[in-house]
């Protein structure tokens, strides 16, 4: 093994409360975790295990009432660049930019780039995912599927640190939702980006992470983190794959027929 | 018992004879389905109608011929284009003034919660107030002339607007919101980069009704105060014509009033329309 893979964000005894008109929600009670660089970090659980709840911590828009959440060593305070979101909803693009706009306007605000650079890497980004044809198109003439890629290239031109991505292709229909998860691998496979990635679905947390952090519902807790580094689509139906799923299964499911490694 | 089902693969067959999958329609369909051609349709029949029914009734002391309103129109010509001037002065005074407290009023209203009840209490006491109630009070205040009918101009734009401006911003969805704040966006910059745009259809919603209520509010107070004749409006125009009765002049000045209202409705804000919220499909 090389070196020691630089720490990248480190979330530690994170307890995270919202408030809802009558209630105060404990939506994830003393999580710790560690992602590291070129790491496809993902959290996997029920519905109710604070996922996206902690997704929006990490991203500065919510903070913990216990714990601290640090990125390269400093405390996440608020929002910021760094950290790019995509979210499930297509609503994240904005509808009255073209996608040549979409994907060049985080890069003109933050001004992380040199102006005459943006436009070069703005049409780069839009190649990586295909979508060269559909440049000048406005998002409401795009498909779901489309509509999440230029999220995605959005999010990958501005360079983040990390790559925080909220359940992205929930809302996908099954054939569309497969082919992206291979787009975002190959994506991985040639640019190596840090990303921390929340799903419901086992196979996608299987197929897209490296490693898989499993919460417990109500509140979220941390039940396992597991390496799944080896698996992708070429060995979906191998008999591995189906173990590792089933004790992911027994996991989430239920605490006897889990099953030790 | 039923027979047994084979299965098969086959390649797709040819469809290369349709031709291109999206053509263009013929020009003469083009034609008919045109919004302009159609409203300039509508226009040109009631025209007609109103022609027909002056000509028949015949007695143009009640309701002259749209023939007859043209020429009159035509040869007041120098004077109608001077109450017009003056009263799309004091209008875009007004509009303009009522626009900019509108955006004050919203601006505090986003910033925080006691701004935002306070337009909201505000709007809910002078929204239903009808501007021309306000007039009397405007001439003690200014006297006759331009200064009372800009405040009760800028009293009827400005409800409209910042109401429809405000829940506009409300209704800008929360995952826009957090893409935006994603980018370290805050204050003057997120309301701009964001919530304007975000919002504009409501906000074109809000300036139309605006829009509307000014024209119809300095119409009214023009017609109400006999301002001195010679800085009057158009409303001025058609009261005076209306003592001297020259119905057809009272008819060119009304003409005026719609044609005017139309111009700004089907090409100012249609355009503001076609370039804005339809393009990014926010409105069908």
């Amino acid at each position: 093994m090389n070196a020691a893979p630089l720490s990248l964000l480190e979330v530690s005894g994170v307890t995270l409360q919202y408030k809802t008109a009558r209630h105060l929600v404990t939506a994830a009670y003393k999580v710790d975790f560690e992602v590291r660089q070129a790491d496809r970090y993902v959290i996997l659980g029920p519905s109710g295990c604070g996922k996206s709840t902690l997704l929006k911590a990490v991203g500065g828009f919510m903070a913990p009432v216990e714990g601290t959440i640090r990125m390269r060593d400093r405390p996440v305070t608020e929002p910021g660049p760094d950290r790019m979101m995509v979210f499930q909803e297509f609503e994240q693009l904005m509808p009255w930019k073209t996608v040549e706009q979409n994907v060049l306007f985080p890069m003109k605000v933050t001004g992380k780039f040199p102006r005459d650079e943006v436009e070069k890497r703005a049409l780069a980004a839009i190649d990586k995912v295909q979508l060269s044809p559909f440049r000048d198109v406005y998002p409401h003439m795009l498909s779901g599927g489309m509509k999440m890629r230029v999220a995605i290239a959005r999010a990958m031109a501005l360079e983040p640190d990390i790559l925080l991505m909220d359940e992205p292709f929930a809302a996908l229909d099954a054939l569309t939702r497969r082919s992206m998860q291979q787009e975002l691998l190959t994506l991985w496979k040639q640019l190596r980006f840090s990303m921390l990635f929340v799903t419901h679905s086992i196979e996608e947390a299987m197929l897209v992470g490296s490693r898989i952090l499993i919460l417990t519902p109500h509140p979220g807790r941390v039940r396992a983190e597991l390496d799944t580094s080896m698996f992708d689509f070429s060995n979906i139906d191998s008999p591995d794959f189906g173990r590792m799923a089933k004790r992911i299964h027994g996991l989430l499911f239920d605490d006897r027929t889990a099953v030790p490694a | 018992m039923s027979t047994p089902r084979p299965e098969f693969e086959r390649p797709p067959i040819d469809a290369g004879h349709i031709g291109d999958i999206e053509r263009p329609l013929p020009l003469g369909e083009r034609i008919l389905r045109n919004d302009a051609v159609q409203r300039i349709a509508i226009i040109l029949l009631l025209i007609a109608a109103w022609e027909a029914y002056a000509r028949w009734l015949d007695y143009a002391l009640l309701f002259p011929t749209f023939t007859e309103t043209i020429r009159v129109a035509w040869t007041d010509f120098g004077e109608l284009s001077m109450r017009i001037a003056a009263t799309m002065r004091a209008l875009l005074i007004g509009y303009a003034a009522g626009l900019a407290c509108a955006a004050v009023l919203t601006t505090l209203a986003v910033a925080s919660d006691f701004g935002a009840r306070f337009l909201s209490t505000l709007t809910a006491m002078f929204n239903p107030l009808p501007a021309i109630a306000l007039l009397p009070l405007a001439l003690i205040w200014f006297g006759l002339g331009t200064p009372s009918l800009v405040f009760v101009i800028v009293h009827s734009v400005l409800w409209a607007v910042a109401l429809n401006t405000l829940t506009g911003f409300r209704a800008v969805p929360e995952t826009l919101r957090m893409s935006g704040r994603n980018l370290g966006l805050k204050g003057v910059r997120y309301v701009l980069l964001i919530l304007i745009p975000a919002a504009f259809p409501s906000i074109l919603a809000g300036l139309k009704i605006g829009w509307a209520f000014a024209w119809r509010t300095l119409i009214a107070a023009e017609l109400v105060f006999g301002a001195s004749s010679r800085s009057g409006g158009l409303g001025w125009y058609i009261f005076a014509a209306r003592s001297e009765l020259d119905t057809a002049r009272v008819f060119a000045g009304l003409l005026a009033v719609i044609v005017i209202g139309l111009l700004v409705e089907a090409v100012i804000f249609r355009a503001i329309e076609a370039r804005t919220v339809k393009l990014w499909g926010m409105q069908r």
